[in-house]
């Protein structure tokens, strides 16, 4: 089993004029860990997510996947590179059906050209077959393979985090990035996410890094945690020492009895 | 199923032909009613064009007349100076209006909203300005002299191409790939969906239909002007209209409103100038009751159809 690290970040700076949202943030993740990035609101964990997904342009540091440099790669070639992710206000396709969400994040692995499509041949058909019922399998797996036909826009909360989660699984990643997957749901929800987050790692063995407010899931799911204040990295480790970590209590709570 | 379907419509579409055909020879359709039509194809052919970027890909352009003009001027020159085959005339008008559609696109399409409306119209009006000012194909005098080389049977044929084409493309991965970008831009490219790409390519091959047209429409006409509303501004708010009252991101929905909103101002020629208010209170009074154009973005299908029936032959039944 290989144990050198998957993901690393090395010194990243993410600047936006004179604010800096990331600053030497230095992290490495092995295969199949389940890792948390917590944090204060503004802690600069979304910035980080972008960073690692070239949403935002990284102003100094690297990062490199699988021995591969990302830094200030094009969003859609980092999705090729196998980095999914999803999104903290959801982004869904609003307008269109959960299946075509689905089948949109297979596009990097379509192999029939514009002319098949247009022509339907064969192996356009045989091809779009195969888009359809994976997405399906993708559906079937977030327990949801019977909204297949409904408009995304109009599932309740919960589901639509659940579609957007099987959409990134569409693309085979490596790496799945959830930008709080659990927010706003009820205690039940989380607890079925938090299953179905261990079941994909075990399942489809990848590597997941989430943000998360609710520090009972994370606490409960993540095995190695790191904590984000004001753009440093001040913390990290697994749940157990973050929960004793005074730098982190000064964080969450205010710094007054330091 | 699929191939039924497929099969049922190519009847009913023979069958629209010969029903055009027969009815001319009878001497119940004049050749003035046989010219409508043809111009109903032409303009199926751009609204649909149209549609692919506007309404599939969700970038807004109000330049398609400039890619119609260059597809007009192009065969016009061709079949005229050249004495070229009007099938090679239109090819090299659809391909000219396509190569500019990319040359626009690449540069205009890192533009959002309205400042890529702006720009599209720019360029459509550029296109226009370069006409008036060539001398090889008229200049100000417009080009006068081009055959009548557009029958109804190749507009419609064409047409048909056309809608078939722009179908077959949004309903692969390829359209699939451009709704994305229409729906949420970020999400595609995390998707690994190259915005940028798509965009163009969307506006490319709407140009290139465009160009289609505009050579159908040349040979049409027989007279090339470059007025605003032949080749300018006006044409293109023209073709919008169409687009929008038909329904942003249908198909059957731009047919359905090219061939209405061709056919309306023809009608009301009776009645001479209260033509220009009643058309437009016509188009207020769809936009009221149905905002998001005749279709909404649905499609009419011959499933949906026979389900309508069925359906509501099923209530009748139970009252």
């Amino acid at each position: 089993m290989a144990t050198t690290p998957e993901l690393m970040v090395n010194n990243l700076c993410v600047q936006f004029g004179g604010l800096k949202a990331v600053d030497q943030v230095c992290f490495s993740l092995k295969p199949q860990t389940l890792a948390g990035l917590i944090g204060p609101n503004g802690a600069g964990k979304t910035t980080v997510f972008n960073a690692l997904t070239g949403l935002c342009p990284v102003t100094s540091g690297q990062i490199s996947f699988n021995e591969k440099q990302l830094t200030n790669e094009a969003p859609h070639n980092i999705a090729r590179y196998g980095i999914a992710r999803t999104f903290q206000n959801i982004r869904l396709f609003r307008n269109l059906t959960v299946l075509d969400n689905l089948r949109i994040a297979y596009h990097q692995n379509r192999q029939y050209s514009l002319l098949c499509s247009v022509f339907r041949s064969a192996r356009f058909k045989r091809e779009e077959a195969q888009i359809t019922a994976k997405a399906k399998e993708a559906l079937a797996l977030v327990d949801l393979a019977d909204k297949a036909d409904h408009i995304a826009g109009s599932l309740p909360y919960g589901e639509q985090r659940r579609v957007e989660i099987a959409r990134a699984l569409m693309l085979n990643p490596k790496l799945l990035l959830l930008d709080e997957p659990a927010a706003g749901m009820n205690p039940h929800e989380t607890q079925c996410l938090l299953e179905l987050i261990r079941k994909l790692r075990d399942d489809l063995q990848i590597t997941v890094l989430l943000i998360e407010h609710d520090m009972k899931l994370v606490m409960n799911l993540c095995e190695e945690l790191f904590v984000l204040d004001y753009g440093h990295l001040i913390a990290t480790g697994d749940p157990k020492s973050i929960q004793n970590n005074e730098r982190v209590v000064e964080a969450y709570l205010g710094g007054c009895m330091a | 199923m699929n191939k039924l379907s497929s099969l049922i419509k190519g009847i009913i579409l023979l069958l629209a032909y010969l029903v055009v055909q027969l009815l001319e020879r009878q001497g119940v359709l004049l050749p003035y009613h046989v010219q409508i039509l043809s111009l109903c194809c032409i303009n199926v052919i751009l609204v649909v064009s149209l549609n692919l970027i506007n309404g599939f890909t969700g970038q807004f352009s109000i330049g398609h007349a400039g890619f119609l003009a260059i597809g007009a001027y192009a065969s016009a020159y061709l079949t005229v100076v050249w004495q070229a085959p009007f099938l090679f005339a239109i090819i090299c008008g659809g391909v000219l209006a396509g190569i500019a559609g990319l040359a626009v696109g690449l540069p205009a399409l890192r533009l959002r909203g309205d400042y890529l409306a702006i720009a599209t119209l720019g360029f459509g009006e550029i296109i226009r300005v370069i006409i008036l000012n060539t001398d090889a194909v008229g200049g100000a005098r417009g080009f006068s002299g081009i055959p009548k080389y557009t029958t109804f049977g190749l507009a419609y044929l064409m047409a048909i191409f056309t809608v078939v084409v722009i179908r077959n493309f949004v309903t692969s991965d390829y359209g699939r790939a451009c709704l994305a970008v229409r729906e949420d831009e970020i999400a595609a490219e995390s998707l690994g969906v190259n915005s940028t790409y798509f965009k163009v390519l969307a506006f490319t091959i709407g140009a290139f239909f465009a160009g289609t047209a505009g050579a159908l429409f040349s040979h049409y006409l027989q007279y090339m002007a470059p007025t605003p509303n032949q080749i300018g501004f006006v044409k293109s708010i023209d073709i919008l209209i169409m687009l929008v009252l038909g329904g942003l991101g249908s198909i059957t929905g731009s047919i359905v409103a090219a061939i209405t909103l061709t056919i309306i101002p023809e009608l009301l020629r009776g009645f001479a100038e209260y033509r220009m208010i009643i058309y437009p209170i016509l188009l207020i009074i769809v936009m009221i009751y149905r905002p998001a154009g005749l279709l909404a973005g649905n499609e009419l299908s011959l499933s949906g159809i026979t389900q309508f029936v069925k359906g509501a032959r099923a209530h009748g039944n139970h009252t």
